[in-house]
């Protein structure tokens, strides 16, 4: 056992352990706890019943109060563990509770009722997952209309994103031209714009182009980004021009080299400006709540902030359309997380 | 060899689906080829750079660059009208309302209290926010800076949070801290009474800056990061063959070679605190009262949300926020260059 000890919390160089060691792991842990557990606990709370959901304190799995239907009662009644006052257990279903009395009747024998102190008794309780949380919004709201919102923005911004951007850099990077400089300029000087500082004019001008409470309204002020330029033209810088001109020789034209030889190459960079582009539509929140005021048209950021905004918040909905939202971001987290981590610390840009 | 085989086979189907799918968009991109040889052959590969350069520059132009200039027109104008042509001329009026205010240091004294409860509430916000992240996204930077078994592991522990979206953090957390949620939980365990956090002025007002401190340092933690492993090793080398003590380790290497990375991480953060919005508009709302309304939310709701909304005064609101956010950028250019320069001389 000492040996097994010794061998977990043995150090390169067989050196001892150091104060920062400890600060080390304690930080860690404490961090995997603090960054994980949040989400790990919505998603556990979003299978519980409503019921289960005002419990207090709360479990960690959804657990249910076992009910069952008894001979001569509408409803189905609670079960219960009874210590009984002769000191043997039963199990008995609940009729009604008047203060610290609970009137009770054993299922086999409907006739009897039992009437026991509520400190005696104890919940039977089973573990059930709630998966009315996840079917009802699906049918009773619109819930599958902002899905499907969500999904057509994200999915038409990127694109665009991707072709125009792919373009600009192209032209910023492989002619020379008057205006190149003042060019690259103007679309660095808009990343110092952000949205918050031109909101108003922004949705008149939206308005006036008959695009508000429009999807397009939300795609595309959105889809000139100067980051997505930024990071393409680096890339096609370290192109060589002689692969350009070899084409030029064999009487390509510039639209034919742009697509079949800059777009290939620039592969890699255009993935990650897929990805970047891919999480910020699907988590773009301001300007889609600025612009869609019908409800058929929120995205799903737009409608779980609403429908968690009303004064009886259904939780257990929310919960679990939260979760769903979440889903993408986590795909993207668990499988491209290295893309993103290499790609924000090249650029510093997010 | 049959595994290797099959995986061929599986990649060589892949392949011709991908090929596929690419067909009509072949086709599409041969049939733009035609006219652009036009283009290219009549205004020569001057026109082509200035055919690839318009889709970019002409949505910067509609939806950045003129929002940016009508934006001081609109600040000069009053009513609720919404099109510019529709609205009155009022000068500096806007500016003068936003500005009127019997004591500066006391938001109930101005004309537009709100505006100003909102910007002492983002200066305490950006103050208690920045100097918090940098400490947390620094002391994260040094830890996964260290020989660290599954690193890249960590490292993607801390970055998780940064791709949620604002709204589910925003819910995340207001599940956490309401009255049966999970902190009330944790603390029940070491007998405290539950309590509704987000009702709390004081309470709410920490929530919005620890939430947005979660979601976002895993980002500037990796930026710090970066500028660690830049730091040459064979100084740290040197250190320890010379014993030095891991805090002066710290403070004569780590630190001063890190300085020029931390300045442009402070200004990173500084730019979007003074923004912030997103996370806290659905987590608390801006409330209790308008103990966590920050100035972003308060151009919103006077802008759109209001009962009366006032576009005129939005707009100037935003515009010196523009400022505020301009001259940040400029000190950020400013040290970035100052970095660069530094590097280059060495």
């Amino acid at each position: 056992m000492s040996r097994a000890i010794e061998f977990l919390f043995r150090r390169k160089g067989g050196k001892g352990w150091h104060w920062t060691d400890i600060v080390t792991w304690v930080w860690l842990i404490v961090g995997l706890f603090v960054m994980f557990g949040p989400a790990v606990w919505l998603t556990a709370s979003s299978f519980k019943s409503p019921a289960a959901l005002a419990e207090f304190p709360p479990t960690i799995l959804p657990y249910v109060t076992q009910k069952v239907t008894v001979e001569g009662y509408d409803k189905p009644l609670d079960l219960y563990e009874v210590t009984l006052e002769d000191g043997s257990k039963a199990t008995l279903a609940e009729i009604r509770r008047i203060g610290t009395v609970s009137q009770m009747v054993d299922p086999e024998k409907p006739a009897e009722i039992v009437k026991v102190n509520i400190a005696k008794r104890t919940p039977v309780r089973q573990m059930s997952f709630a998966t009315e949380n996840y079917t009802e919004p699906f049918t009773h709201f619109d819930f599958v209309r902002y899905l499907w919102n969500s999904v057509f923005v994200t999915v038409t911004a990127t694109l665009i994103t991707l072709v125009v951007n792919s373009m600009a850099a192209f032209a910023l990077s492989k002619y020379e031209f008057r205006g190149r400089t003042f060019a690259m300029l103007l679309i660095l000087a808009t990343l110092m714009v952000p949205l918050s500082v031109i909101m108003v004019p922004l949705y008149s001008i939206v308005s006036a182009l008959g695009l508000f409470n429009n999807l397009w309204g939300v795609i595309l002020p959105t889809v000139a980004t100067p980051t997505g330029v930024f990071i393409l033209r680096q890339y096609m810088l370290t192109i060589p021009d002689e692969l350009l001109d070899a084409a030029r020789m064999d009487k390509a034209s510039e639209w034919q080299i742009y697509w079949r030889i800059i777009l290939p190459l620039t592969a890699p960079a255009l993935a990650v400006l897929a990805i970047f582009s891919v999480v910020w539509r699907w988590n773009d929140f301001l300007w889609p709540l600025i612009v869609l005021s019908r409800k058929e048209l929120y995205t799903l950021q737009v409608g779980l902030s609403i429908y968690s905004g009303e004064l009886n918040v259904q939780w257990h909905f929310i919960l679990a359309m939260t979760v769903v939202t979440m889903i993408p971001v986590v795909l993207v987290f668990l499988f491209l997380q290295r893309f993103i981590t290499t790609g924000i610390a090249g650029t510093g840009l997010k | 060899m049959a595994e290797i085989s099959r995986q061929t086979s599986q990649r060589r189907i892949g392949q011709s689906l991908g090929e596929t799918a690419m067909v009509p968009v072949s086709l599409a991109m041969g049939l733009i080829d035609a006219p652009l040889r036009w283009v290219q052959k009549t205004f020569g590969l001057g026109g082509m750079a200035a055919f690839f350069l318009l889709p970019n520059m002409l949505i910067f132009g509609i939806f950045v660059l003129l929002p940016f200039f009508i934006n001081f027109a609109y600040s000069m104008t009053g009513g609720t009208a919404l099109f510019l042509s529709d609205r009155t001329f009022v000068g500096v009026d806007q500016y003068a309302r936003l500005f009127d205010c019997a004591n500066y240091l006391n938001p109930n004294t101005c004309a537009e209290d709100t505006f100003w409860t909102a910007v002492s509430n983002t200066g305490w916000f950006v103050i208690l926010q920045v100097t918090l992240m940098i400490g947390f996204s620094l002391v994260t930077a040094l830890i996964l800076n260290r020989e660290l078994m599954a690193r890249s592991f960590w490292r993607a522990v801390f970055f998780f949070p940064v791709l949620l979206s604002p709204v589910v953090v925003g819910l995340i957390w207001k599940w956490i801290l309401q009255r049966q949620g999970l902190l009330n939980f944790g603390l029940f365990g070491f007998g405290f009474e539950p309590h509704v956090w987000l009702n709390d002025r004081n309470w709410a007002f920490a929530a919005t800056v620890g939430v947005s401190i979660w979601a976002h340092m895993g980002f500037y933690t990796l930026i710090i990061l970066a500028g660690l492993q830049a730091i040459p090793k064979d100084l740290y080398e040197a250190a320890e063959m010379d014993g030095t003590r891991a805090m002066r380790v710290f403070t004569r290497i780590t630190l001063p070679l890190l300085m020029p990375n931390l300045l442009v991480v402070i200004v990173l953060v500084l730019i979007r605190a003074v923004q912030i919005f997103d996370e806290v508009y659905v987590l608390t709302g801006g409330g209790p009262g308008t103990s966590t309304l920050f100035v972003t939310q308060y151009i919103y709701e006077t802008g759109f949300a209001a009962q009366l909304r006032n576009p005129g005064l939005a707009a100037a609101a935003s515009i010196l926020m523009g400022l505020v956010l301009v001259v940040l950028t400029l000190v950020q250019l400013g040290l970035s260059r100052s970095r660069d320069k530094k590097g280059a001389r060495k």
